[in-house]
């Protein structure tokens, strides 16, 4: 019984640290902030399939959907920000 | 404002009203959403245990080749969809391409890094094929396997080879399209032989899957290491002028 309530404490945890991330990563203003917190996303979220009896699923989402995602967006916001000084350098 | 469909109501009001019209339907449109997708979800709780087909899919998996239900509904059942994704990847690849050349890439790298590289990289190569061969009969398979080599070249940019250890234009080009052409000419060979297309007599499944499972994961690993070098590969051209190029 105990360990039932425990186990259903343990995926609350895990539900709401998962919504709460994902709020976070959606409402960050900055770009590369935004990334880091996708990425504590997408790994948490391979906690959360592995949970689900899903590794499968669970890999993918940790090499494929944190990993080289997470890679691809910071490289991406890197170029962003470089696009916006250049632009901002090119103004005045 | 310049835009046309804002040029006939110049008033300010009235635009403000349309917006917050706009708003009100869309959050009538959404509640509906909401409601009509949790009555679905309460109808399939309360579905009971009718016969699905996921029943009949287990049932069947002896006899796609493989052991591991996962890699014989992607590789077997629904091989149609892995080969749209490999195609959607090789589409992808392409639109980065066509943004232009790739930035130059990163310093080069000192030596304690350099030394935790070439660990490393032999590790995720290697990983890389254990994945690809234990998606047989456990959790694995090609996307995760092609993801460890595509992590692989990200290592080897950051440490400062611009091309992520990928081979020359010409070379990167053929192995980003040995997936697609690989699973294509399978299927169509199948078909000659009047199997159809993709429909593998079971005792050749597993060595055909394995065959396409090979290509697609050397395919995606250099999909997604291209994809991070971010551009067209300019080290063919002899006339590029990155000093990483040159000897020392």
């Amino acid at each position: 019984m105990t360990q039932l309530v425990l186990l259903l404490l343990f995926d609350a945890v895990l539900l709401i640290t998962l919504l709460g991330l994902a709020l976070a990563a959606v409402l960050s203003p900055e770009p590369r902030r935004a990334v880091m917190l996708f990425i504590a996303f997408g790994l948490w979220l391979a906690l959360v399939w592995a949970r689900l009896h899903a590794p499968d699923v669970a890999l993918a989402e940790a090499a494929i959907g944190a990993g080289l995602g997470g890679a691809l967006m910071l490289a991406a916001a890197r170029r962003a920000a470089r696009a916006r000084r250049q632009d901002a350098e090119a103004e005045p | 404002m310049t835009d046309p469909t804002f040029a006939t109501r110049p008033d300010p009001a009235r635009a403000a009203e349309r917006d917050r019209d706009l708003k009100l339907l869309l959050a009538v449109l959404l509640a509906l959403l909401g409601v009509t997708m949790t009555a679905i979800y309460a109808l399939a709780l309360n579905a009971g245990a009718a016969p699905r087909l996921a029943d009949l899919a287990l049932a069947r998996v002896p006899q796609t080749g493989v052991d591991n239900p996962v890699t014989a509904v992607l590789l077997n059942y629904r091989a149609y969809d892995t080969l749209m994704e490999l195609a959607v990847l090789l589409a992808a690849l392409l639109g980065i391409w066509s943004l232009g050349p790739a930035p130059a890439g990163f310093q080069r790298s000192g030596p304690v890094l350099a030394g935790m590289v070439s660990w490393v990289v032999p590790l995720l190569i290697v990983a890389g094929g254990y994945m690809l061969w234990v998606g047989g009969y456990a959790p694995g398979g090609a996307f995760q396997a092609g993801a460890l080599l595509g992590a692989a070249g990200v290592i080897v940019r950051l440490a400062g080879d611009p091309q992520a250890g990928l081979p020359g234009e010409a070379a990167q080009r053929w192995l980003l399209v040995l997936g697609v052409l690989v699973f294509t000419l399978v299927g169509l060979g199948l078909m000659l032989f009047g199997a159809g297309f993709l429909t593998y007599p079971p005792k050749l499944a597993k060595w055909l899957i394995l065959l396409i499972e090979s290509a697609a994961t050397l395919a995606i690993g250099v999909a997604l290491a291209a994809a991070y070098v971010g551009g067209r590969p300019t080290a063919t051209s002899p006339l590029d002028p990155r000093p990483s190029a040159q000897p020392k």
